[in-house]
């Protein structure tokens, strides 16, 4: 198949016009030891051998499940959101550095900063980063420019994968990274030293516990560093908001607020700051003006912080952010409003304590010395890898092994989502039974 | 009944919000009680000010939202260095079928995805003549940002990462390039472009030093131009100790015909949203995978998917990794486009491709010189080109003015080196027709221009906004809507 139009008459007709007999020479300016090298490549499909070729990949993959959590979750997205966000429109359109003709874009992503400040309490959003992960990072970059001190600390209730990210970003430069370990499933409140320039906290932790976070934040306060809040942004339906406990900065994924999980990307990272960081930010910002006619239009602007002006002194390298993604979430955000998303924050939290409750009678030691949202850790006395294996090949979901640097033994991470149905917890529940029964409830 | 207020502004979602209005029910539980759960000191002391809208409102505005942008779907894009071509609607579908996959599924759930991965992986390697590929990278400039620390890395292992402090780029370069050296902690050397468009060998040679960590070039350069002394550029930063780096930018021109692996590159990123025609979303998401030649290879990102016997499992296990440059395992649902596009073209649909594409930019050419403006460089035109108004026309006002004619302009003031720089890049997937409609329509901008300057500084005048004031937007920024009550 191809996606090519010319007819053998337009060729010559364009050969012609360009002044050579075959297309092959207006490749003879690349040496010829360089042309033309052998591919060892499959022949090309057509549309029913391609579909037919990619449902039988497919099919060798089972559905997820909503009690998958660590990070990303299933959660409800109306129809209408992929609808409207996969409009073509959005779907192909460019960068919107035309914006007499990107108001759609634009004024969509305007929209969406305005959402995102709602959600987390502070007032500057970016138009979106790629992930939680690299959102982090860069948060922590941001902090070091800010503060011209060259150290973090990180709780270890922030995601692993992330703080894996963020020493990707900070070590090679020389930068250091200090780690808050956990105390009793959250991060203890402690002095912070005078040469750290953030302090990054996840509220709800990795492990889904809720975090004192203004007596984290004060203290970061008190050192002169930045408090970078990493957060979950359905949490924040129900959730004080970063804003509130005084975060200098909150970011995190937004699959949450309706992305599909589609294998862990595309999602997309947000980033929203307090204004006097606003010249430190990485990534697009959208602005409101007007035009000669006095008509209120968006543009994308301070854009003296980025790479296509500042080149080597740019704040941050990025260039292509996660557009499409950040506007289905604001779509999403639009579809359930504030009682919507309140409602699923709400059935996605209590589901998770249902899940609790049910896994607790029937004899296992679940973690609830701290209060947590909709993630819980329960222990095991096997296992917790073969566990879930052996889970996994009954076919229900075989949650996360917690990783041994939390010190808990074995256990496995847990989430429920309002998608989560009352027969979902049973059958779990039953199932980790059978595989790994609990040993109080055998001894009973 | 579009909505527009007395001052025919376009109203935002905000705008048409009534508290009490709703669209979606998500399912629910009547019996929640949140601050015994969650505790009291932890909630929110006031709900969000999202929009409260009904459904068949919400449509309206995005959709007519969506009446306000410009797409390849709907409009000729010709933005050189973005190469916005059709993107293939089967490959919709194609990313549904796995859409509801989550990360952390055990490797016995995800196998056709894995394989799917593995395949790609392998697909590019081949393409790019590279030994190994890693998928992680969300963009370009990600993928970027993972090479050069693969090169870090690599000096490191070797004991030279002290002495190494530089990375050359062309002083055409793409400002990722030079952005992403500074965030690795690199300083920047610039070489000139000579006057045939290439890397001005002598600038190049002197630039040249023990202390060069890396050389990133892109090929054909950003002045559309095949750099043609790349084996000698090779040569000599091999020579120097340093590491050949490839910006996939450009890699339509030669996409099956030509490999940076057999250039001498040692590492290589590229651009699905361009190449391999994955949706750009209005500014992203893209994908960067990122590959390199064999002396590199443990230093990759993790994971990385392998094959063992007839299944597919991730590989963290790479001696020297760079680590993790983002969670989980790369823009998976844009791998999933790219693959089914290779797919479906193979081997002779890639040079067909990059035929098409070398042949609608030197069409073009032609007919935009005939029109009356100047193509900046003499030298073989690849897939896209760098034109210039006539004295005293400037390319703001043509790039302009073309908006009220449905056609999006061509990347403009880009590359910087290039005064009034209009950098025009067709596509494969555009017709002979398309191209004569826009050369004609340049052609009489250029006449309107010098008839009536006055007026034709005005354009655009048919579109939803007209010329916005940036200035304003930087002095005084308003990055969010305020309800009226709170000024």
């Amino acid at each position: 198949m191809s996606y090519t139009p010319h007819t053998p008459e337009d060729v010559r007709k364009a050969l012609e016009k360009i002044g050579v007999a075959q297309i092959g020479e207006l490749f003879e300016h690349i040496p010829a030891a360089l042309r033309d090298p052998e591919l060892d490549m499959s022949p090309p499909m057509d549309e029913v051998e391609l579909l037919a070729h990619l449902r039988e990949l497919a099919q060798k993959n089972e559905p997820a499940s909503t009690l998958l959590g660590g990070g990303v979750r299933k959660h409800y997205i109306p129809s209408v959101v992929s609808h409207l966000a996969m409009q073509s429109e959005f779907v192909t359109s460019y960068t919107p550095y035309q914006p007499e003709v990107a108001q759609g874009i634009l004024q969509a992503t305007f929209e969406y900063q305005t959402m995102m400040s709602e959600l987390t309490g502070l007032p500057v959003s970016n138009a979106s980063m790629y992930d939680g992960a690299t959102a982090a990072a860069e948060a922590a970059l941001l902090a070091i420019r800010h503060t011209g001190r060259e150290r973090v600390l990180v709780s270890q209730g922030m995601n692993p994968e992330y703080r894996e990210v963020l020493e990707t970003y900070l070590l090679p430069m020389g930068f250091q990274v200090g780690k808050l370990g956990l105390e009793d499933l959250t991060t203890p409140v402690a002095a912070v030293g005078g040469d750290v320039a953030a302090v990054l906290v996840q509220q709800p932790n990795f492990l889904g516990y809720i975090e004192e976070m203004e007596g984290l934040a004060r203290a970061a306060r008190e050192a002169g560093a930045l408090f970078i809040s990493v957060v979950d942004p359905l949490s924040l339906a129900l959730l004080k908001p970063p804003g509130e406990y005084g975060a200098d900065v909150a970011v995190g994924d937004g699959q949450s607020i309706g992305n599909p999980l589609s294998f862990g990307g595309p999602h997309f990272g947000f980033m929203v700051v307090r204004e006097e960081l606003i010249r430190q930010m990485p990534g697009r910002l959208v602005g409101e003006t007007t035009d000669v006619d006095g008509r209120r239009g968006y543009v994308l602007t301070l854009q003296a912080r980025e790479q296509h002006i500042r080149r080597a002194r740019a704040k941050s390298n990025i260039c292509s952010n996660h557009q499409l993604m950040a506007i289905m979430a604001g779509i999403h955000l639009s579809a359930l409003g504030p009682k919507g998303l309140s409602e699923a924050a709400a059935a996605s939290v209590a589901n998770a304590h249902d899940l609790a409750g049910a896994l607790s009678s029937a004899g296992y030691e679940v973690l609830t010395g701290k209060r947590f949202f909709n993630e819980f850790v329960v222990k095991l006395d096997e296992n917790a890898g073969a566990t879930s294996r052996k889970l996994t090949r009954r076919g229900t979901s075989g949650g996360i092994p917690v990783p041994r640097e939390y010190g808990l033994g074995e256990a496995l991470l847990l989430s429920a989502t309002e998608l989560t149905t009352g027969e979902e917890i049973s059958r779990f529940v039953s199932a980790l039974n059978d595989v790994a029964p609990s040993a109080r409830m055998v001894a009973r | 009944m579009r909505g527009f207020d007395q001052n025919g502004d376009f109203p935002l979602i905000f705008e048409r919000s009534k508290p009490g209005r709703r669209a979606s029910r998500p399912p629910r539980r009547d019996d929640v009680d949140v601050a015994k759960l969650l505790g009291e000191e932890n909630l929110r002391s006031q709900p969000p000010a999202l929009p409260e809208v009904s459904e068949l409102d919400l449509v309206r505005h995005y959709t007519q939202l969506a009446h306000r942008q410009f797409s390849i779907d709907g409009n000729f894009y010709p933005l050189g260095s973005c190469t916005m071509k059709y993107n293939p609607k089967v490959h919709e579908d194609a990313a549904q079928l796995f859409s509801d996959l989550h990360p952390y599924q055990d490797e016995s759930q995800v196998q056709g995805a894995l394989e799917l991965l593995h395949g790609l992986q392998t697909d590019l390697a081949q393409l790019t003549g590279m030994d190994e590929v890693s998928l992680q990278p969300a963009a370009g400039a990600h993928a970027e940002l993972a090479g050069i620390l693969i090169i870090r890395n690599y000096h490191k292992s070797r004991g030279e990462d002290e002495q190494r402090r530089i990375v050359i780029v062309p002083d055409s370069a793409h400002g990722t390039n030079p952005a992403t050296a500074g965030m690795a902690g690199y300083e920047v050397v610039e070489v000139a472009t000579g006057p045939d468009g290439q890397v001005d060998i002598d600038s190049y040679r002197e630039a040249l030093s023990p202390r060069v960590a890396a050389v990133m070039l892109t090929n054909p350069n950003t002045m559309g131009i095949f750099e043609s002394r790349i084996d000698e550029l090779s040569r000599l930063a091999h020579q120097v100790g340093a590491q050949l780096y490839y910006d996939g930018a450009n890699l339509n021109a030669i996409a099956g015909r030509a490999r940076p692996g057999d250039m001498g590159f040692d590492v290589v990123h590229l651009n699905l949203h361009k190449t391999f025609t994955t949706p750009h979303g209005g500014g992203g998401p893209g994908a960067g995978p990122v590959g390199v030649k064999s002396h590199l290879r443990e230093f990759l990102p993790v994971p990385i998917v392998r094959k063992d016997g007839d299944g597919y499992r991730l590989d963290y296990d790479l001696e020297n990794s760079i680590g993790r440059v983002r969670s989980f395992y790369g823009n998976f649902g844009n791998l999933v486009r790219a693959y089914a596009y290779i797919k479906t073209l193979g081997k002779e649909g890639l040079r067909d491709v990059s035929a098409k594409a070398v042949l609608n930019s030197n069409y073009m050419a032609r007919l935009v010189e005939e029109a009356g403006y100047r193509i900046s460089v003499d030298a073989p035109i690849m897939h896209e080109f760098i034109a210039q108004p006539p004295a005293g026309i400037k390319t703001v006002d043509i790039a302009k003015a073309l908006l009220d004619y449905g056609v999006h302009p061509m990347t403009v003031y880009f590359p910087l080196v290039v005064r009034e720089a209009m950098m025009i890049e067709p596509t494969e997937t555009e017709s002979l027709e398309t191209l004569e409609e826009y050369a004609e329509l340049m052609g009489k901008l250029l006449r309107e221009a010098q008839d009536d300057p006055e007026a034709f500084r005005e354009a655009p005048h048919s579109t939803p906004v007209r010329r916005l004031d940036e200035v304003q937007a930087a002095r005084r920024p308003v990055l969010r809507y305020r309800p009226p009550s709170e000024g």
